[in-house]
């Protein structure tokens, strides 16, 4: 009885400290080692065989070099302002368009909301890559969106919104809108209707009674949902670096760029320390808020 | 009644599937472009197709990307059902909060990090890089998705089945295979589907952990992506988005015959 119980604790449990947690160590480690031109391209490199000597060295080896490095230099730190400053508009963005699909859907006729919720979950289940390309082809200078609103006549020069930053926000808001829409959608679901009957019955509008009642039930879905956009939003790669230009400058296309082409790993290393100790609070505080939900429904 | 569908909520609901199917249909719809100009509409053709079946490096991706995603949605499958089991069944055991913590933080976590955490791990094991090292990373994070998807059903679960037949006579075993596991099969299923399309999308993980000959589809899209935008990779999109939709609506209606054939 014991055993199996300790097996099957043991086996996931085992399998994420090893994959999951000692990476961490591993970054942190390399983080504070220097750049060498060697394969692997860091030193100092723990040699156990040499016994006492080799960790005084490999301890004596770690500095703060690769960090010092990113505070000097004002790209980093412009990146780092950025992949915030991006990170909160587009999560206050998906907000405002997620909420309202969100509520239409609450309120629409109990037999089709499976349909809809369906709907939501659909395009979550295809490719990210290939919804962010589709951007491509309508935000480029010859794309969709230019030449419609050039026939259209509402302007005469095409916009250049390709390489902007709101080509950012227009991806971040598009392919996390169902993580945004699917938390509030199930807190306004369960919703007490007759807490709005008796608002409405002591004289409030509905907008009053929206902003008094509905609004703050819809609370937790709402924070929920700004977690699962704001926390992966913040490390992004993959939108800022195919609709984003030059000048957009993010944590995740910064790592990427240090790893891949600097081949820099000490610096890919803190630059990935820093991001995530930045996100250590509201992983934390959206693990809380997750557990508290689980321990609600039970 | 309070619940009113209004004109606002219609509104709403239709911008809100506009904005998020007009950029796929487009996307679809220019597969179909005779012209090599993606935006450009010059008449219907298939050449594109034609093209992307001829395309050896293509169709070599694809079945590394489909063998990297088999193996990764049974490990996670696996792995994620136990977690999902511990999560909901066993309550409080030393170092409860530090696993579930290790299961929701990567469901979170950007995966530069969690790619580039890997490949050093790997690194530090001198563990060769290929088709295993993406099969692991993708394990890794996709069993949290997994424990989360079929410990929500667990929580609903009735305990006095499972309790019926360890009293008349199952071991733990087989009350499990026989009792509990038909019953939460829908959502194991669900989960399994769902691993599988993570680790078919991702590139970020696999661009990290990948090696010579492992090539996936997500790494070889990405890169002619950034040439600049072709049919051809319309197609390809096409091709991949009918297939995961066609899965995941079939998915989803045996999972309603399965529930009213059970409750019926």
């Amino acid at each position: 009885m014991n055993f199996r119980r300790a097996l099957i604790i043991g086996l996931p449990y085992f399998w994420l400290l090893v994959f999951f947690l000692a990476p961490f160590l591993i970054v942190l480690k390399i983080s504070l080692s220097d750049t060498a031109i060697a394969q692997p391209p860091y030193t100092p490199i723990l040699d156990l065989s040499a016994g006492w000597q080799g960790i005084k060295d490999f301890v004596g080896g770690l500095d703060l070099e690769s960090f010092t490095w990113l505070l000097q230099d004002s790209l980093y730190i412009n990146a780092f302002l950025s992949s915030l400053k991006i990170a909160f508009i587009s999560t206050f963005l998906t907000f405002l368009v997620g909420f309202p699909i969100a509520y239409g859907m609450a309120r629409a006729p109990q037999g089709i909301r499976p349909l809809l919720v369906m709907a939501i979950i659909l395009p979550f289940w295809t490719s990210f890559l290939i919804r962010v390309y589709a951007w491509i082809g309508i935000l480029r200078t010859e794309g969709l969106l230019n030449q419609f609103l050039l026939w259209t006549g509402l302007i005469s020069e095409p916009l250049q919104v390709m390489n902007t930053n709101i080509a950012v926000y227009i991806g971040i808001v598009y392919s996390y809108l169902p993580f945004m829409v699917l938390p509030i959608y199930s807190t306004l679901e369960k919703m007490d209707d007759s807490l709005l009957e008796a608002a409405i019955d002591l004289g409030c509008s509905r907008l009053k009674a929206f902003w008094l009642i509905t609004l703050p039930l819809a609370a937790p879905g709402v924070i929920a949902g700004c977690f699962l956009v704001f926390i992966p939003a913040m490390g992004e790669f993959v939108i800022p670096d195919l609709l984003g230009g030059s000048s957009t400058l993010m944590m995740g296309k910064t790592l990427w760029i240090e790893f891949f082409s600097n081949r820099d790993w000490p610096v890919a290393s803190a630059v990935a320390i820093i991001l995530l100790l930045t996100l250590v609070v509201p992983i934390v505080l959206f693990q809380r808020q997750l557990e508290r939900q689980q321990e609600a429904s039970r | 009644m309070t619940r009113r569908f209004t004109w606002f909520n219609a509104t709403s609901l239709t911008f809100g599937f506009v904005f998020l199917y007009l950029p796929i249909l487009l996307l679809m719809i220019y597969s179909f472009n005779e012209s090599k100009l993606v935006t450009v509409w010059a008449g219907f053709s298939t050449k594109w197709y034609g093209e992307l079946a001829r395309n050896e490096a293509m169709l070599s991706a694809a079945w590394v990307t489909l063998r990297v995603a088999f193996m990764t949605a049974t490990l996670a499958t696996i792995l994620g059902t136990m977690a999902a089991w511990v999560l909901v069944r066993y309550g409080r055991f030393r170092g409860r909060t530090l696993f579930s913590g290790m299961i929701y933080a990567p469901l979170v976590m950007p995966e530069v990090i969690t790619g580039l955490s890997l490949l050093l791990l790997f690194i530090a094991m001198s563990i060769e890089r290929g088709l295993y090292t993406v099969v692991i990373a993708h394990t890794t994070f996709a069993m949290c998705y997994v424990a989360v998807v079929v410990s929500s059903r667990l929580v609903s679960f009735d305990t006095s089945l499972e309790e019926a037949a360890l009293d008349l006579g199952c071991t733990p075993a087989d009350a499990f295979f026989s009792v509990t596991l038909p019953i939460i099969a829908p959502s194991v299923i669900a989960g399994w589907l769902l691993a599988f399309t993570l680790s078919l999308d991702d590139l970020v993980i696999a661009s990290f952990t990948t090696g010579p000959g492992a090539t996936t589809l997500p790494i070889k899209i990405y890169s002619a992506v950034r040439l600049g935008v072709s049919p051809e990779i319309n197609a390809l999109s096409t091709i991949l988005i009918t297939l995961v939709a066609v899965g995941v609506i079939v998915a989803s209606v045996l999972e309603k015959r399965w529930w009213s054939r059970r409750s019926g």
